[in-house]
């Protein structure tokens, strides 16, 4: 890769109790790059992504071999404060997840949790955020109505909104389209076109031609192990492993 | 076991179409020269009544190849052999209706007497006809040396060529009433060059298919 990894994943190991659900994984990614983690059911992708901002500490008997550098540091080192690595490494999952608040202040929960109370910066943080992840305008007339009321794909775009308030570097994806209707999947997939220019983003999706068209690299998992990484466009026009190929035209098993 | 079996059986059917095109294609070049070398008239219409069926086929096929891109988003190797036969068709197509001239040419001669007899022209043409049965063996082995081997043979066509312009040439400068004839021959000699341009691109298509490279065999 050129440039500097803005995330460094070395000989990483993960097991739940005594199953082992990650094999030596060596990985870099790129800033402002979109790479696209795919590959079966059960095949430690999502396990993976969570590795990455150590939402996994929260299951109990995980453990975890190797190192995961953020901007050169290790964050598995005793030393890592956990609510600055989630606030620098953000994510969204699956089913869109607002809190049962309004719009405005959905946004604004992780800026007050923070401690600003500055209301005009505040105002001016929820604008850009909403701005930034393509929701402004469509929300601007009633920020203070029930965010629950926005249809699914707004849902899903505010709480990219909340997380980008706090200025993450790196966006963490799981899945983020796959409760969504086609127009809004576009919309998304739009705006992680947007949202490379200045973050990194790193998404999960069984969608292989979600992979394909919003994601510069792509990383094929399988049982627990990497198999290709490449370009996106390399990787889905000629793979060079034969699993790889086998997965992404169906031949699988 | 194949998740996506009945896409899979399509792909498989469109490459016994393809081939199917293919051997007819293969048989409008060999019939066309046979017609004009044997100045067989009723041979040279055969092979012009016959075109419209490759066409047809031509036809189908391309459709063929958008509907399993739209429908089926195909990746990987399977994309590229839905790229591979949508280029392939039309290079078969182009050798199809160069037959089809070549045929015509052979109408046009039927009241002429030959200046002298056919010796390179059956030569080249045999040339060109061994490069897409070849091209279309390469396509079904996978088989990357024969498609550098074909590379090779279209700069032998290429010489054949040269050598027939220079001559025809010759002979219509010393005997001015030859340049009906020696026009006719010069074109059917051209087709020939072209029909080897476009078995050497069926060689290319071939080393896509198999490697994902785009190359050019004939620099």
């Amino acid at each position: 890769m050129q440039s500097t990894p803005v995330v460094q994943v070395n000989n990483l190991n993960l097991y739940y109790g005594l199953t082992q659900a990650l094999f030596n994984i060596n990985l870099s990614f790129e800033r402002n790059k979109a790479t696209a983690l795919i590959g079966p059911s059960g095949c430690g992708k999502s396990t993976f992504l969570r590795t990455l901002n150590r939402m996994n500490d929260l299951i109990p008997g995980v453990q975890i071999q190797g190192d995961i550098e953020v901007n050169g540091k290790n964050i598995y080192h005793s030393d890592t404060d956990i609510v600055h690595l989630r606030k620098n490494v953000g994510m969204v999952f699956q089913r869109p997840n607002p809190f049962p608040m309004s719009i405005y202040d959905n946004v604004a929960y992780g800026l007050r949790i923070h401690g600003l109370k500055d209301r005009k910066k505040m105002d001016q943080v929820v604008e850009q955020s909403l701005q930034k992840a393509a929701l402004w305008n469509e929300v601007k007339d009633r920020l203070h109505t029930p965010a629950k009321g926005l249809s699914g794909g707004q849902q899903q775009r505010l709480v990219i909104a909340r997380v980008l308030a706090v200025e993450p570097e790196i966006i963490l994806m799981d899945e983020p389209t796959s409760a969504l209707d086609p127009i809004s999947t576009a919309s998304v997939e739009e705006l992680i076109q947007e949202l490379k220019q200045n973050y990194t983003v790193i998404i999960v999706t069984h969608n292989m031609q979600q992979a394909a068209r919003a994601s510069d690299y792509t990383t094929f998992f399988l049982n627990g192990e990497v198999v290709e990484y490449g370009a996106t466009d390399l990787l889905f026009t000629s793979p060079k492993n034969k699993r790889t190929e086998d997965y992404i035209t169906g031949r699988f098993g | 076991m194949s998740a996506r079996l009945s896409f899979h059986e399509e792909l498989e059917k469109l490459h016994q179409n393809l081939l199917k095109m293919g051997t007819m294609v293969e048989e409008a070049i060999h019939l066309s020269v046979k017609s004009l070398a044997d100045r067989n008239e009723d041979l040279a219409l055969q092979v012009i009544h016959h075109d419209d069926e490759i066409d047809g086929l031509y036809l189908d096929l391309e459709k063929e190849c958008f509907r399993l891109i739209a429908l089926q988003q195909p990746m990987a190797g399977d994309l590229r052999r839905i790229a591979t036969v949508l280029k392939v068709v039309t290079d078969l197509e182009r050798m199809a209706d160069h037959a089809v001239s070549i045929a015509k040419a052979t109408v046009r001669l039927k009241n002429e007497q030959y200046v002298k007899p056919l010796i390179d022209i059956p030569k080249m043409a045999g040339l060109a006809q061994s490069m897409v049965r070849d091209a279309l063996k390469a396509y079904i082995d996978q088989d990357l040396p024969k498609c550098y081997q074909i590379g090779k043979e279209d700069h032998q066509v290429d010489a054949l060529y040269k050598e027939i312009y220079n001559e025809l040439i010759g002979i219509m400068k010393e005997k001015p009433d030859t340049v009906n004839q020696g026009t006719q021959f010069l074109f059917v000699a051209h087709y020939l060059e072209r029909i080897g341009d476009h078995a050497t691109n069926l060689a290319e298509w071939v080393i896509y298919l198999v490697t994902g490279k785009l190359e050019e065999l004939n620099d």
